[in-house]
């Protein structure tokens, strides 16, 4: 398992990135972390002719808060999100989510912008970002933009970045002081990919549950304050829309009881937290 | 922790002494083959493998990949055969093997091909320009199916998938079944895993035009019977196939026994190239075409009373060993033959083992050789005797266990068990476990509505295999015809030099067990000296060292066997130095002993002298030695148990020389939610007779529990039903890791010695192979109630063992679901509307210049019959893209309402057949499409992509869509027409509402 031949570029700007990727475009392969993206380069899934290396830009490594948001430069580690009390305190869904994103020592390297850049439908933190509602900032060489999440990963493995942008941050809504949130996962073991994740945010009024896993992205949906009879409907009505598959690690049955049975218990969490 | 003993007044054997190889292990100097130099034009060898478990090959196209930089030769079966003979087996069979295919693959990983380049790098370029041509073959994975006379047949000359068919009648079984009063049955499937090691398969070959002959360095770890059959495969006598071991190997658990027809395949390459050729197996390589254990089918039936005592036993095997036999397969099957009853003293039982190839990767040994196949047929058989007579498990057990003043007890199979106490291993066992406090907890769970069981597993451990066994397999008539086959020799070398320092060789090629510590800790009690003083050598050489055919590392043979060669050796060495120092202290012999590096008199302790200097005596003054005394003192033992005897004329043979005990019980429980099996207590208990280091031995439970653990709720290596392989990469075969680690309550038993080793030391490797899976697989039976429980117990299955009823239905007709059926085919389907009209639509496709457009990335597109069209595409979803040649085919036209296109995709990633119907139902000036489809996908992507596959054909299948609407509405707008499709399609999407 030896990756083919390729260019390796290290910047060290944010204008030498963008520079690279506005010259080469779909040429490039970014890289951050690489916990995703070396494997798939080692078994040759991915063949770049040139990789860009991000990880030593000292301007992209950064956590800063504004008022609505917590953001994360393309740079932080999700070792480095996870030590910073702000982010428990602040984007507390994603403090629940961190411990099951891969093993300490992949958190010592991964990011959270690759992560949610790699859009692989099993992974925990692009299913926070979509629960949360929050958003992706990407640049070129013409300037910046901000995305919604729900446009920025439209399909399996699949982003709206478009060949010559750098995703340059992330930002995840900071929880106001009504909210409840709510995180689980199965997986095989610790670590492994989630078989179905499900997190939740409520405000009294408005649950938000997302379930990863199952489809290509993040399925979100908004939910008024449901009675308890009505969970298991709606829970269902989810379950069956999302269909599951078969894999060797479960059935899609089994994703779909899981959905019922774990949404349940989180939403009943969750909302009777308020009271 | 330190070690124990600093003063060595008392014997290091017995004691929990630090290894000696750990300094070196873990300041990371270990020298692994891949560490050790090589000679500067040595060649990097990348191989070449079978998409397909079933196909033959039809052409070879090497020009492309000769062509790429840094390659010297790319080697084929064509190559090969030439220049080898077939690799034998332990019985007459027809088919040819040499490690690479000739006209045929057989499994998906097979080698086809071999790049020999500058580097690894280069090599694997080149490899992916290799072209292959294959015309697949229908596959076979079951070994039940494999036997019915439609499968699909591997190899012709075999006339059947079952290779060997024997039948074994010990005691009088029928009688005993007639005269019964209670019988019953119980089918069970044991999966196919392995245990895999850190480091993987290592070899660098060398050929020696001068002589002729070849020098191979790798991790292969034994038997050295093996040898042999590399040396007649590559046409040299023994003398010139010289096989050296390095100094570390990086864990095997059996692997790196099947390294052999690489090793083979790689002296040719060596020898076409004229360079010596380097090949380091990576993980892919590992999980697909190294080494497996066979899974197994068992019918089994017993006769018993209603105490629950059984009279007798019928096995029925199916045993599925892959595409091949390697040598010596199928020998797990018949290491396990004399233990067809387990610890029981039951006296009849028949045998029926078929030995079945499938198109899988081909078995090998692996830890445990048999024994976790057959003791989950006999332990989950006594569980089910329990469970109808309603008695509990462990009294059935204990009625039929063998009693103590039985020993040596020779079972109607014929092994004839040395020692043992099974019952005070089980009363030590369920009082330091605390049997009755478990009772307990499961009774106060199942009261609070829990889902909550008990198992037990008693299982005959056995250790150092009987190189006849395998014969077994023949017939008696072909046994004389062959001429005996038994014992197993086991050799070392002991020395002492000029200087009186001692230097031990030894014929065991440990990967990681802390042989050497084992092997000083016995000579230096044997000599009386400290371990500081031995230097421990066991990187073999089989032009230099000791061997015979049973050297090497496997089936526990360590403490039996080596360890008695060791005992041997130092014996010899002490009696010819007692003789120096007798007539060099005019002291009688037997009033000398050896103690703290002295030889000194017993009855006047002042008058010694020391062992160095006696040793040294032998090399700077031979004629201050004895008369007939040789010069040096350098004593070799070759030791094989006498109680090896052959197979007998009714197929009765005593499989091993020594035999432990093992016994464990435990509890779980079962959450309903998830179907997750949680280990709430494991309590192990193990009889290895003399215990040579507590330390290596605790190492040895724990390390056979931790992997145990991983077959029973994990590991397994998974095909579908058309022979692709899916568990390429440790995502999907699972192996178990600290955080799934169980801490296991480890009971101190009494040990019982066995008479025919030398320390009566026996082994203690393989224990909860045997115990662990059905252990815990009886427990589950016992939660659920449950009669079939196959492993591993994924929490998806299991779960749909605790909620058999149907699941709650859709609220309403929902999109179609994506189906993945056991053949390993995805169907699936949608709807999607086009506004333009149905003629319109149909035109495009059967337009090879306007289906290239429509065609996701489809670079080149011709027509080269009627319907057919060929071409190359780019494809990929996300990161993961190739070139891939393409073929699809319309048929069954019916215009312009139906359709079905056959398409073929293949590239170095893998194949893809697929099979799509479409229908388009006029609307005037717009069409609804129908559309429905199967794929199947092989190679690479399907080994290591599983979880995305399907997902990622819906977005291929999807695109095409895409493109045929673009392709109809080209002036409307791009995000119109993505929005407009989007809004149409199915299951999938994220949605707000």
């Amino acid at each position: 398992m030896k990756p083919p031949p390729f260019d390796y570029h290290r910047a060290q700007t944010q204008d030498e990135a963008v520079n690279i990727l506005m010259e080469h475009g779909s040429d490039v392969r970014v890289m951050a972390g690489g916990q995703s993206l070396m494997a798939m380069l080692n078994m040759r899934l991915t063949q770049p002719k040139i990789l860009l290396d991000i990880s030593g830009i000292p301007e992209l490594n950064y956590q800063t808060e504004s008022s609505n948001y917590l953001s994360f430069g393309a740079g932080v580690t999700q070792a480095q999100a996870l030590n910073n009390a702000r982010v428990v305190n602040e984007v507390p869904l994603l403090g629940q989510a961190l411990p099951y994103v891969g093993h300490m020592q992949t958190r010592n390297r991964g990011t959270i912008c690759g992560s949610i850049c790699h859009a692989d439908p099993s992974s925990e933190i692009p299913l926070v970002l979509a629960t949360l509602g929050g958003e992706i900032v990407v640049r070129s060489e013409t300037g910046q933009r901000v995305i919604p999440i729900q446009d920025f990963q439209i399909g399996l493995m699949t982003s709206a970045r478009r060949p010559d942008e750098l995703v340059v941050s992330a930002r995840f809504p900071v929880a106001r002081p009504e909210q409840r949130f709510s995180f689980t996962e199965i997986a095989r073991r610790h670590g492994d990919f989630a078989i179905v994740a499900i997190a939740s945010c409520c405000d009294g009024k408005t649950t938000r549950i997302g379930v990863g896993g199952v489809a290509d992205t993040p399925a979100v949906r908004e939910w008024p304050r449901l009675e308890s009879d009505q969970i298991d409907d709606a829970l269902n009505e989810l379950a069956w829309d999302l269909g599951g598959y078969d894999d060797i690690h479960a059935s899609a049955r089994y994703r779909r009881e899981l959905i019922r049975k774990l949404g349940r218990d989180q939403i009943e969490r969750i909302q009777n937290d308020q009271d | 922790m330190t070690n124990q003993s600093s003063e060595h007044t008392q014997a290091l054997v017995g004691q929990r002494i630090l290894r000696t190889e750990d300094q070196t292990l873990l300041r990371g100097r270990g020298r692994f083959v891949d560490d050790m130099p090589t000679y500067r034009n040595t060649l990097h060898a990348a191989f070449i493998r079978s998409p397909h478990p079933h196909a033959r090959i039809d052409h070879i196209d090497i020009q492309d990949a000769l062509k790429s930089p840094g390659v010297h030769a790319v080697i084929t079966g064509q190559d090969v055969w030439p220049l080898t003979n077939p690799l034998l087996v332990g019985f007459k069979n027809p088919i040819d093997y040499r490690g690479i295919a000739h006209d045929k693959v057989r499994y998906v990983g097979e080698p086809v091909a071999i790049v020999c380049a500058t580097d690894r790098y280069l090599a694997e370029d080149a490899a992916a320009k290799v072209r292959v041509a294959y015309d697949p073959l229908p596959a076979v994975v079951d070994p039940v199916d494999a036997t019915q006379s439609d499968a699909p047949l591997l190899h012709e000359a075999a006339g059947s998938n079952v290779i060997s068919h024997r039948e074994f009648a010990h005691g009088n079984t029928d009688a005993a079944f007639e005269a019964a009063t209670h019988t019953c049955e119980l089918d069970i499937r044991y999966p196919r895993n392995a245990i895999t090691p850190m480091e993987g398969y290592a070899v660098v070959a060398e050929y020696k035009s001068e002589d002729s002959g070849y020098d191979v360095l790798s991790n292969f770890q034994g038997p050295f019977s093996v040898h042999t059959v590399m040396a007649m495969a590559l046409n040299v006598k023994s003398n010139k196939l010289r096989h050296r071991s390095p100094p570390n190997s990086g864990g095997s658990f059996g692997s790196k026994l099947t390294i052999f027809p690489y090793i083979v395949v790689l002296c040719i390459c060596a020898r076409l190239t004229g360079r010596p050729v380097k090949w380091i197996e990576d993980r892919l390589e590992h999980l697909c075409a190294s080494s497996v254990a066979p899974n197994r089918v068992t019918h089994i039936e017993a006769a018993y009373r209603a105490d629950g005592t059984v009279q007798a036993l019928r096995l029925k095997h199916w045993d599925d060993h892959g595409a091949y036999l390697r040598a010596p397969m199928p020998a797990p099957i018949y290491r396990m033959h004399g233990l067809s009853t387990n610890g029981y003293a039951i006296q009849n039982v028949d045998v029926i083992n078929q030995i079945i190839l499938t198109n899988k990767c081909p078995t090998g040994a692996v830890r445990g050789f048999g024994g976790p196949q057959l003791y989950f047929a006999i332990e989950r058989m006594m569980h089910k005797i329990a469970t109808l007579l309603q008695l509990d498990p462990l009294t059935v057990m204990q009625r039929n266990l063998i009693q103590p003043q039985d020993f040596p007890y020779r079972t109607p199979a014929g092994s004839l068990l040395d020692s043992g106490n099974y019952q005070k291993v089980i009363e030590d066992a369920t009082q330091q476990g605390d049997l009755a406090d478990l009772l307990q907890r499961r009774a106060e769970r199942r009261a609070q509505g829990k889902i909550y069981g008990i198992g037990y597993a008693s299982a005959v451990e056995p250790s150092q295999s009987n190189m006849g066994y395998i014969s077994t397999l023949k017939t008696h008539d072909e046994r004389e015809r062959a001429g005996p086959k038994d014992g197993a020799v086991a050799s070392c070398t002991v020395s002492v030099d000029a200087l009186g320092s001692v230097s031990v060789i030894g014929d065991s090629t440990p990967q990681g067990q802390g042989h050497q510590t084992a092997l000083a800790q016995i000579v230096a009690d044997e000599l009386g000296i400290s371990m500081d003083d031995i230097a421990v050598n066991l990187e073999t050489d089989t032009q230099k060292d000791n061997w015979s055919i049973a050297a090497g590392n496997y089936s526990c043979r360590f403490a039996p066997a080596s360890a008695s060669a060791a005992k041997e050796a130092a014996v010899k060495v002490r009696q010819k130095m007692t003789r120096i120092a007798s007539s060099q202290m005019n002291v009688p012999a037997a009033d000398l002993e050896f103690k703290d590096g002295w030889i000194q008199s017993q009855s006047n302790p002042d008058n010694r002298l020391e062992f160095r200097r006696i040793g040294g005596l032998a090399h700077w003054s031979p004629s201050s030695l004895p008369d007939d005394m040789e010069p040096a003192v350098r004593e070799t033992a070759h030791w094989s148990g006498p109680e090896l005897t052959p197979t007998t004329a009714n197929d009765e043979i005593n499989t091993s020389l020594a035999y432990g005990f093992a016994f464990d019980f435990c509890g779980v429980e079962i959450d309903p939610d998830t179907g997750r099996v949680i280990i709430d207590k494991y309590v192990t208990a193990h009889d290895c007779g003399t215990i040579i280091n507590p330390g290596l031995a605790e190492g040895q439970i724990r390390g056979s529990f931790a992997s145990a653990i991983g077959a029973t709720l994990y590991e397994e290596f998974v095909y579908s039903g058309d022979g692709s392989f899916l568990s390429g990469t440790f995502a999907d075969y699972l192996i178990a890791t600290p955080t799934e680690a169980v801490d296991p309550v480890l009971v101190h038993t009494e040990q019982t010695p066995s008479p025919y080793t030398r320390l009566g030391a026996k082994g203690i490797g393989e224990g909860n192979q045997y115990t662990t899976p059905v252990c815990i697989a009886n427990a589950v039976a016992d939660a659920l109630g449950r009669e079939s429980i196959e492993l591993p117990l994924v929490p998806s299955k299991v779960f749909e063992w605790v909620h058999a009823e149907e699941e709650t239905p859709p609220p309403k007709q929902t999109a179609q679901q994506v189906k993945w059926d056991d053949s390993g085919t995805i169907s699936s389907g949608g709807t999607l509307d086009i506004n333009a009209d149905a003629n319109s639509i149909w035109s495009v496709l059967v337009d090879p210049d306007r289906l290239a457009r429509v065609f996701p990335g489809c670079r080149s597109l011709l027509l080269t019959s009627d319907n057919v069209y060929q071409g190359v595409v780019d494809l990929g979803v996300g990161p993961v893209s190739g070139t891939f040649d393409a073929f699809v085919e319309l048929s069954d036209l019916d215009p312009p309402h139906t359709m079905t296109l056959t398409g073929k995709v293949t590239g170095p990633l893998g194949t893809s057949r697929g099979v799509g119907i479409i229908k388009m139902i006029d609307g005037g000036n717009s069409t609804k499409i129908e559309y429905s489809y199967q794929i199947g996908l092989s190679g690479t992507v399907a080994s290591v992509g599983g979880r995305l596959i399907s997902g990622a054909a819906r977005v291929l299948i999807n695109r095409f869509f895409a493109a045929l609407v673009v392709e109809m509405n080209p002036d409307a707008s791009q995000d119109q027409k993505k929005r407009s499709w989007f809004s149409r399609l199915g299951a999938g999407r994220s949605r707000k509402p």
